[in-house]
């Protein structure tokens, strides 16, 4: 029996996961609890933020995100991904910044509109 | 002198929500005044998802969702005046604002809307001892530098308090190379939301020392290290326990006090729980016509609440400047009295007359509790009770109050928290 | 070759310079620090005393009535801030009373101007916030607060512009005589001087070590204190002593020239001269002893917790020669700040008797610092404004703190190489937030202005970095 803590919202349900039961879940508030708790078991995922250089923009770093959770083993690897990043001004919010992180299926994307200023 | 409907202080999520809401509700000369060179405000260097749950229903970072509110502000004719402070609100709403292209000068509002936001508490306030080199940081000082402009603040890091932020930040370090030693938390639970503690410490290795606390901070001119304590039940450091860490930074995300200098000026009355302005119902301050939301009222935990709040004071401030705030009755109030284990209520007033068929009330409770019963009362009669699993001094609570509960009570509520 | 060196560009360094810069002399002051007012001038009570205190007699009774009485035409032809609300010394015994008495009998053998003695009434009704179980007081009307740091900036940047050279960065480290004038090392070069005056504070007694056989001994004495927020500023009108003791004045509250009230200090020797840390022990101290005085202070409003450090040595301060033209201003304790500009007076003399001419400049320039912005009457705002636009633009919210200040500050002829540097010129972080805030920013703008990179910009002193690196730089910000 595995204890966890759902991070899916901030309401933070207290979850148990009987691996022993086909990973079955209890004390969850939701469906998406359920899932989330399996595979936190199984295989973690996580969604990764982070900023990426950006040249002629008000401030001289751009926040990023990936686009859906990647596993979590991935994510100090991502990281690294982002060092060699340079935007240029103008970024808008959605923009891909890298496709397909490491064949996750998770893009990297842009989180907010970067006007080019001179 | 320029004449406004209606004027909001800072266009943070509260008074970009404000603005929305005011706009939508028939105001149309709003002007909203923000000090930074962008709107946005905090919510800029909030670089990590989980905003937006219960507003838009789906996970956003801070940036994606100050954006929306941003687009949304920009569609319409609301004149953001960007890189602009208020130096002085006057209770007949005359607003004494500075900028660099207009210089000082004067704008009247027919109501005003304070969404100033909130600071945080520093080494001063909380009198950490040992010396006082570069190095020691307010967590949210040290996020603008990573997030915004790109710098690091530290290689080996100590974060003191456990609040959201501070742990947000325990893991943005980490990522960006820092190696963070350990989050130590003064009380014996954590004031942050769970998600957090598993997602920014957990993940990372990241121990968390409870009823904790520094008791020096070491280093002549940068920080070389910090002495650690386990306190006892009533915050006192224990001798013989002492932890030393070798760090060159420390992180503080020791609590946020609402920013309340110009409210105080304006003469309009704080409550001393929440060191926000007391409102009512609709965010009406003491003042008629003035309005405030978000943190500057009480500091909120999720930017979701900030919004709903932003609107209700949007709305209210619209209905006040097209005059369709009726006269209350002003002996039938509502006023909520902190009971047992509850630190604060929030609105402090609720007008019966002002709420449709429900009053939402916010609170904090002094004390984790579990398997909790939450008791409104009017003197011994119990006149709603609410049931909660878990509830922690980190985490809003809201209740519903039916109207008819507020109209039997004799003007003074108390609420009150039981449990485990 | 200089004709005076001054080592130590603290109040004392710096209001000789400033004297000395009124004659036909070419002088340099060699500060260890990477500004001025770095020691105990920038972390002290921040008072004038009236002048009772000091034993009859003695060098620090003379200088300090003098001195107190030179202070606010000083302060006010250099634009620094001081204000002289008048000091209380309150009594809550007999034997305090009898303590009181002796002040004033001292008080008016040292012939300090307005001493009286109140009774209980009196005092609770100009200070209606003490502990009523006062039983009276002795008021002296011409103590006084002041900026003290400002003061010696200000002094600095005009000894400046006569031209003094102000060598920061540069530690004494060794003086040889070469018969007829000394050879200084610095750490950062070496000079030569016909005259030396040794101001260096704590380490006054290994300078003179360097040229004359020991001579005094300081002993460094650290004392906390609480800064609190406005918010507390006016719960006193006076400066509030406890009746002395041995170890000194004891715990007193006052309010400071911008606002805040100062609580403190403590008064323990420390082993370490910069040992400027703060204890539990003795923040409780200073809580316990002032509640004493005044019950009515909130400390939960502390926006700021320091120490700083004095050197006693001796019963008075220490105003002579120990080697040939090498003339010594050391234990300069309480009352220094107050004594400081006839302190100056008397190292002239010192340098006359010494054998130095001093003959005055045909005339002596004055710098005057522009008022912060805030502080301007509303057509000096516009007019600042029409001409820099950034006067428009507040950077430090706690204090209204604007660009144009910031870069004015920045401009001076001493500038400041710090975060901790511009919010001693101009108070930007100076606030409740305490630069949570205008930090980042202040630390662009000194970054831009000064043509450094971020990373080079210290929070204070030399060594005192705050970023050690840029994000999303391959290695860069990884251990």
């Amino acid at each position: 029996m595995k204890r966890l803590i759902c991070i899916l919202c901030p309401k933070g349900c207290h979850l148990e996961i009987d691996e022993k039961q086909g990973y079955k879940v209890s004390g969850n508030g939701c469906p998406r609890g359920e899932q989330y708790g399996k595979r936190e078991v199984i295989a973690p995922v996580r969604t990764l933020t982070s900023t990426v250089k950006v040249v002629d923009a008000l401030h001289s770093r751009c926040p990023v995100k990936t686009d859906s959770a990647i596993p979590r083993k991935l994510i100090l690897k991502a990281m690294r991904l982002l060092d060699n990043v340079q935007l240029q001004a103008p970024v808008h919010c959605g923009d891909i910044v890298i496709e397909n992180v490491f064949d996750s299926g998770a893009n990297i994307i842009a989180t907010r509109d970067l006007d080019k200023v001179s | 002198m320029e004449r406004y409907d209606l004027a909001i202080i800072g266009a943070g999520p509260a008074g970009l929500a404000a603005a929305c809401a005011a706009y939508e509700n028939g105001a149309r000369k709003i002007v909203v005044i923000e000090r930074d060179r962008e709107a946005g405000g905090i919510l800029n260097q909030c670089i990590h998802n989980g905003f937006g749950l219960h507003h838009f229903k789906e996970e956003l970072t801070g940036p994606e969702y100050a954006q929306r509110f941003i687009r949304m502000v920009k569609e319409t004719d609301i004149n953001l005046l960007l890189d602009t402070m208020v130096l002085k609100v006057t209770q007949d709403k005359k607003l004494h604002i500075m900028n660099p292209q207009d210089g000082y000068k004067i704008v009247s509002a027919e109501t005003v809307i304070l969404a100033m936001g909130c600071r945080e508490r520093t080494r001063g306030a909380i009198g950490i001892p040992g010396t006082r080199p570069a190095g020691v940081f307010t967590a949210g000082a040290a996020q603008r530098y990573v997030n915004i402009e790109g710098y690091m603040v530290g290689k080996r890091v100590v974060i003191l308090g456990s609040g959201d932020i501070g742990l947000i930040m325990a893991r943005r370090m980490t990522l960006e190379g820092a190696k963070v030693l350990a989050c130590i938390e003064l009380m014996p639970y954590s004031n942050g939301l769970s998600r957090n503690i598993v997602q920014c410490l957990d993940d990372y290795g990241i121990p968390l020392f409870l009823s904790h606390t520094i008791t020096e901070i070491k280093g002549k001119n940068r920080v070389e290290g910090v002495c650690v304590q386990k306190v006892d039940k009533l915050g006192k450091p224990i001798p013989g326990t002492e932890i030393n860490f070798d760090c060159d930074t420390v992180l503080l995300s020791v609590g946020l006090i609402p920013e309340n200098e110009l409210t105080r000026e304006t003469g309009i009355e704080i409550d001393h729980r929440t060191r926000g302005p007391v409102v009512f119902e609709n965010m009406e301050t003491s003042v008629p016509g003035i309005f405030a939301c978000g943190n500057v009222a009480h500091v909120h935990d999720l930017v979701d609440y900030v919004t709903a709040e932003g609107f209700r004071a949007g709305a209210a401030a619209a209905r006040f400047c097209q005059n369709q705030i009726p006269a209350y009755d002003s002996k039938r109030v509502t006023t909520f009295k902190c009971g047992d284990n509850v630190s604060y209520a929030f609105p402090q007033h609720i007008r019966p007359e002002g709420i449709n068929k429900y009053a939402e009330l916010f609170f904090r409770v002094k004390r984790p509790v579990i398997n909790a019963v939450i008791e409104l009362k009017s003197g011994n009669e119990v006149l709603c009770s609410y049931k909660r699993n878990h509830m922690a001094p980190g985490e809003m609570e809201k209740i519903i109050i039916p109207k008819e509960a507020l109209e039997t009570a004799d003007g003074l509520l108390t609420i009150s928290v039981a449990g485990e | 070759m200089y004709d005076v060196v001054i080592i130590g560009c603290g109040v004392i360094g710096a209001s000789a310079a400033y004297e000395l810069s009124k004659y036909k002399l070419s002088i340099a002051v060699l500060e260890k620090e990477n500004d001025v007012a770095c020691g105990a001038t920038r972390a002290n009570s921040a008072i004038i005393h009236a002048g009772f205190d000091p034993k009859p007699g003695t060098k620090m009774a003379r200088l300090n009535v003098l001195g107190s009485r030179m202070m606010g035409e000083l302060c006010e032809k250099l634009s620094v801030e001081y204000s002289q609300i008048g000091s209380l010394v309150l009594a809550f015994t007999e034997k305090e009373m009898e303590c009181v008495r002796e002040l004033y009998e001292r008080g008016g053998k040292n012939q300090v101007p307005g001493l009286r003695i109140l009774t209980r009434d009196e005092v609770l009704q100009i200070e209606p916030n003490v502990n009523v179980e006062v039983i009276g007081a002795l008021h002296a009307p011409t103590a006084a607060i002041i900026n003290p740091w400002g003061l010696c900036l200000a002094l600095a940047q005009n000894a400046k512009i006569n031209g003094v050279d102000i060598h920061l960065n540069s530690e004494v480290v060794r003086i040889s005589n070469k018969g007829g004038h000394y050879h200084v090392e610095t750490t950062s070069g070496a000079y030569d001087t016909r005259y030396i005056v040794n101001a260096a504070g704590v380490y006054s007694d290994k300078v003179s070590d360097m040229v004359a056989e020991p001579f005094f001994r300081i002993t460094a004495v650290k004392g906390e204190y609480y800064i609190l927020d406005k918010s507390q500023g006016d719960i006193v009108n006076y400066v509030l002593f406890q009746t002395p003791s041995s170890v000194g004045k004891g715990v007193l509250i006052a309010p400071t020239v911008h606002g805040n009230l100062i609580v403190g200090p403590t008064s323990e020797p420390t082993a370490d001269p910069e040992d400027t840390s703060v204890s539990y022990r003795g923040l409780e101290e200073v809580v316990k002893k002032s509640m004493r005085l005044c019950a009515r202070i909130s400390f939960k409003e502390s926006i700021r917790n320091f120490a700083g450090v004095r050197a006693m040595g001796g019963d008075d301060f220490i105003l002579e020669a120990s080697a040939p033209n090498f003339i010594n201003a050391a234990a300069i304790k309480s009352p220094g700040l107050s004594s400081a500009p006839a302190i100056a007076l008397e190292i002239c003399d010192l340098l006359k008797e010494n054998g130095l001419d001093l003959i005055e400049k045909d005339s002596h320039t004055l710098y005057k610092k522009k008022p912060l912005f805030k502080n301007m009457r509303p057509d000096e705002q516009k007019k600042v404004l029409e001409l820099d636009r950034r006067y428009g633009r507040v950077i430090c919210r706690c204090e209204t703190i604007t660009e144009g200040d910031i870069i004015e500050a920045i401009k001076a002829p001493v500038p400041p190489v710090s975060i901790d540097g511009v919010k001693r010129r101009c108070e930007a972080g100076s606030g409740r937030c305490q630069g949570g805030f205008c930090a980042p920013r202040v630390h662009e703008i000194l970054s831009r202005e000064m043509g450094r990179a971020m990373e080079s910009i210290c929070q204070g002193k030399a060594g005192s970095y705050i970023l050690t690196g840029k994000t999303k730089t391959p290695g860069g910000g990884a251990v």
